[in-house]
């Protein structure tokens, strides 16, 4: 069949096209089995939940008995009568924007860093870049034994005689604590990230312009930032992105506690989801995620011809 | 200044430059050292104030007694059966899909690979109700299908196969077509083998996710025997006289595969990564 559709392809294109529409059928066959499992798997698992999921965020369906349609009004509470909805906000919020600011220094700073070495850089990146690998949660049982009353890091404060409450049951150093863990397990990516872009800055360019009698503060913040600077808006968009749904750390450290003081947004899904069984309100927070998420996302994309320099 | 003294600042400087940042990643690396001590002290020791850097008493067996009676042995094998089949489905339909992106004409091939892109925009904490909702109606709670299948489709490998496949050059399997070969014969005995680097790259990152993840697990399995090692992890937390001893060797336990691949792959993983950068720019 295949050697027929070979002579035809020398005599004439006015039979080569009705050869090919038919090879084009078949073609298309074998596509669509290829595609099958792929597109079974991505209607169930992703393309019916992301529909039931707004479905639900106008229900108020709490697992048992019947899901009934509430129209807007999981919205209106969530907004004006949920007393710990803006908290929640504010929370996830602040989380976003000390451990967004703090990641992208420390792994900008760790990458330069890295760079200026003469031998063992790759052991440097390995390193910075271990806890990234490893499981969240272990990283955080970890780091909540550190900081347990009595730990590793009260006996360090009060052996320095710093007088400091312990962290994890603090009202304001818990999510002080939680950044911190966020910070240990986070920064590896975005610095092996940054190192990687900085490797890549063309030596041509930091040598003219050493000729040219740039000191090494000047080559960096006019040609190196520059020219790294694409990278580093990925870095930063995707950074955002996770640090907005932030939460194993949490549920593993402080449960949300003391009171409300960690409670961010991917937390009050669960607890109002799996805790309470709340589907529908559940999935409303979801939803103003998702919302946040894209506004986030949006602004720094308006922000970044501000900032980002590109070559072409 | 002379030549001399000015090589010999620059080499001071050098030292002086490299000691830092040694410094600071031997700091960095302590929580895995406090946790691998904290795992060989009795748990007596472990709550004792003041603090000890080191042991009195290095108690090894506590990884053997922590392997077989929490049981984190079992949660470890339920681990990795878990993250090698959601691997193992991910690259088995991504090559498929891949394949039919890259190199088969069918109506409505742009606008799926867009929409399989698309996708990527949803966070995946988003759908957990959903896709609980899903599993529990088709009866698959507390068990390995119910955690594995929902996860196994994601769509980017079908996007990083099709972008590796594009680089084949197509005369490779030309000449296995006009001998009469099928498609699947094709991809199985010429694309896979070429593509063994993506295939690698797209394992890693599945399982390492896969290992990792603890918020779908925590859901599907709702304590049972079935839990993986992070979810395993948290039974043990919440009871008071937590045997902190044993948690330290189940986290270290959890922590030994991303470790081990982390080192022996690193030069893969810069690569990938470096690839990233470049794209993030271009």
């Amino acid at each position: 069949m295949t050697a027929i559709n070979d002579v035809t392809e020398v005599t004439g294109s006015q039979k080569r096209s009705r050869w090919g529409s038919r090879l084009d059928r078949r073609e298309g066959r074998t596509a669509f089995f290829f595609l099958l499992p792929g597109l079974i798997g991505m209607v169930l698992f992703l393309v019916v939940p992301i529909i039931a999921s707004v479905v639900l965020s106008f229900t108020n369906w709490k697992l048992l008995g019947t899901p009934q349609f509430v129209g807007i009004s999981n919205y209106v509470r969530l907004f004006t009568a949920d007393p710990q909805f803006w908290p929640v906000l504010r929370n996830t919020l602040f989380f976003t924007a000390e451990y967004l600011v703090l990641n992208i220094v420390i792994s900008l700073g760790l990458a330069v860093w890295i760079s200026s070495l003469k031998v063992g850089q790759r052991w440097f990146r390995v390193v910075f870049f271990l806890p990234t690998f490893t499981p969240g949660i272990a990283v955080a049982i970890v780091w909540m034994l550190i900081f347990a009353p009595g730990g590793f890091f009260d006996f360090v404060m009060r052996s320095m005689s710093i007088a400091m409450p312990n962290m994890l049951t603090d009202q304001t150093l818990a999510m002080q604590a939680v950044i911190i863990v966020s910070l240990w397990a986070g920064v590896g990516y975005n610095t092996v990230l940054f190192n990687a872009a900085l490797d890549m800055v063309p030596q041509s360019y930091l040598e003219a312009a050493r000729i040219d009698g740039a000191n090494a503060w000047q080559r960096f913040w006019k040609i190196r930032l520059p020219l790294i600077s694409p990278t580093l808006f990925f870095g930063t968009v995707m950074t955002a992105i996770t640090s907005l749904q932030v939460f194993d750390q949490i549920y593993v450290m402080t449960r949300g506690g003391p009171g409300n003081a960690t409670a961010t947004l991917g937390y009050a899904i669960y607890q109002r989801g799996f805790q309470n069984f709340q589907m529908g309100y559940a999935s409303t927070i979801a939803w103003v995620m998702f919302a946040m998420i894209m506004a986030l996302t949006a602004v720094q994309f308006w922000l970044q011809r501000k900032w980002v320099h590109y070559d072409n | 200044m002379t030549t001399k003294s000015r090589t010999r600042l620059s080499l001071a400087l050098d030292i002086l430059n490299h000691g830092g940042l040694l410094i600071v990643a031997l700091v960095f690396l302590f929580p895995f050292f406090w946790m691998v001590t904290n795992a060989v002290r009795s748990n007596a020791e472990v709550m004792a104030y003041p603090v000890r850097i080191l042991p009195q008493v290095f108690e090894w067996d506590n990884f053997a007694k922590a392997w077989t009676q929490l049981p984190f042995g079992r949660f470890f094998f339920n681990s990795m059966f878990v993250a090698s089949s959601v691997t193992v489905i991910t690259v088995i339909v991504s090559c498929l899909s891949g394949y039919a992106f890259a190199r088969l004409k069918f109506p409505g091939r742009d606008a799926l690979l867009m929409a399989y892109l698309g996708t990527l925009m949803v966070p995946a904490i988003m759908l957990i109700i959903p896709l609980f909702l899903i599993v529990n109606s088709l009866g698959m709670v507390n068990t390995f299908q119910g955690v594995i299948l929902p996860v196994a489709f994601g769509t980017f490998g079908a996007f990083l196969m099709r972008q590796f496949f594009l680089s084949i050059p197509m005369e490779l399997e030309e000449a296995a077509r006009i001998d009469g070969a099928s498609r699947l014969r094709i991809l199985v005995s010429i694309i896979v083998p070429l593509s063994m680097p993506a295939i690698g790259l797209l394992s890693l990152f599945t399982f390492i996710a896969q290992w990792n993840n603890f918020l779908w697990p925590l859901i599907v399995m709702t304590g049972s025997d079935n839990a993986t090692l992070p979810v395993g992890l948290t039974y043990f937390q919440t009871q008071q006289g937590t045997q902190w001893n044993f948690i330290m060797a189940g986290a270290a336990l959890s922590m030994l595969p991303g470790v081990f691949l982390a080192i022996l792959l690193q030069k893969l993983i810069y690569n990938s990564i470096a690839l990233n950068a470049g794209m993030g720019g271009r």
